[in-house]
């Protein structure tokens, strides 16, 4: 399990609850690792602001991860992190490496609206 | 909310971390204003095995453990957050972030490190993410059985060039001078490797592809001469540059925009010192960066306690 203070996503299951159960949805997808750590540290500083955005992490070595690496938008992707975005179940935009606090909150803003706190 | 701090630190690096935990260990109110993730170059190292007094950490632990440090001492961390107004002239300084809120202190410390060097060429932000990494351990295993560039002549470039042989079925290493800058050792392992190939006096100048790299244009800087090499990822290790734009006109900088500091770490305006990467030094180490900080702490500190003594006896 990644140490974050993120919802973590376990399994293919767990997954596709998160998507019925959540409009809008950003999932970190990597490892504790230097590209990673950043991203997930955005994520836990913005859980508090765009409270209408559910944010999550998954192992990239679980068997599991294969429902965001197989993804056609992360095709040709090759830096961890993979982040994707959904907007009711639907991929809206995918990431691949380290992104900054404002090049996601520009994706958030873009897809998800600016209604945040 | 108080917004007055003795002492600012810009900067959540190494050195910006142990300026906090050395002033707010001695109770000197501190707050750390962090552009990016807290931990800074240290983050993005994997393993230190050179840190005195700890065998084997990663950076990012290490980073984690010098922030909860701090804030164990009462020093205030704000990370993630734009700087969007400065004002280091004066007793008073004020420091203005995105979201309005403007911070003053009668003293700062700017320790705002440096970044990866772009190869600052057609293709690359495209690319990044999709063939173009600077992160060796993170993104070597997308490379298994594939074809490589690493960029640069230094240590970490050679250093990384060998490792990414675990993975790629051939690296070629293209340095733009015709030696290495790289320690001998370095250099001597990368050339008895013999999946790692060279091509010395030349330089990318496009990455080009589809929905990934697939190849990139080398011009060689001693015939001029342009070609092509078929590639799936590419390395760049070419050193790092200090984040020191926003300061610039206000703070001396030196040719490479380096913060000219003294042996106090003072820099030309008085009360603001200057730490760690960003400054002018040969040697950027973590233990360096803490060394840094320490210095810049103290003097600062001293700096402080002479102005308050100042304003009472006025």
């Amino acid at each position: 399990m990644l140490r974050t203070n993120l919802t973590h996503v376990l399994s293919n299951q767990e997954h596709a609850e998160l998507l019925q159960e959540n409009e809008n949805v950003m999932i970190c997808c990597g490892r504790m690792g230097p590209m990673c750590i950043p991203v997930y540290e955005v994520m836990e500083e913005l859980e508090g602001e765009y409270t209408n955005v559910k944010f999550a992490d998954m192992e990239f070595d679980s068997p599991d991860a294969k429902v965001i690496r197989n993804l056609p938008e992360c095709r040709g992707f090759a830096g961890l992190p993979f982040v994707v975005y959904y907007k009711n179940g639907q991929v809206v935009k995918a990431t691949s490496s380290i992104q900054s606090r404002d090049q996601i909150t520009e994706i958030l803003d873009q897809h998800f609206g600016n209604n945040h706190k | 909310m108080n917004n007055h701090y003795d002492i600012i630190v810009i900067g959540g690096g190494a050195a910006g971390l142990t300026a906090g935990i050395y002033l707010s260990r001695a109770k000197v109110s501190t707050l750390i204003l962090n552009e990016g993730a807290v931990g800074g170059q240290m983050v993005l190292t994997h393993e230190i095995a050179n840190y005195p007094g700890i065998e084997n950490i990663s950076g990012y632990e290490l980073a984690r453990n010098m922030k909860t440090q701090a804030q164990k001492f009462g020093c205030v961390i704000k990370s993630n957050i734009k700087i969007t107004g400065l004002k280091l002239n004066g007793e008073l300084k004020e420091i203005t972030i995105n979201n309005k809120d403007t911070f003053t202190s009668h003293a700062v410390i700017v320790a705002t490190g440096g970044k990866p060097r772009a190869v600052g060429v057609p293709g690359e932000e495209i690319f990044k993410g999709k063939g173009i990494s600077y992160c060796a351990t993170c993104d070597g295993d997308f490379f298994t059985d594939k074809e490589i560039i690493v960029v640069g002549g230094g240590n970490s470039a050679l250093e990384e060039a060998v490792s990414l042989t675990k993975y790629a079925s051939k690296v070629t290493i293209v340095h733009q001078f015709d030696h290495f800058q790289a320690l001998e050792h370095y250099v001597a392992e990368a050339k008895s490797n013999p999946k790692i190939n060279f091509v010395m006096e030349s330089k990318i100048i496009e990455f080009m592809g589809d929905e990934s790299l697939r190849k990139v244009r080398i011009e060689n800087r001693a015939t001029n001469e342009i070609s092509e090499m078929n590639v799936n990822g590419v390395f760049i290790f070419i050193g790092y540059v200090p984040n020191t734009a926003k300061f610039e006109g206000m703070i001396d900088l030196n040719e490479y925009k380096e913060i000219i500091v003294d042996k106090n770490l003072a820099t030309n305006i008085p009360g603001v010192y200057a730490a760690g990467d960003s400054i002018v030094k040969r040697y950027r180490q973590v233990t360096t960066a803490v060394a840094d900080g320490t210095i810049a702490a103290l003097s600062a500190s001293e700096y402080v306690n002479n102005l308050k003594k100042e304003l009472v006896t006025v």
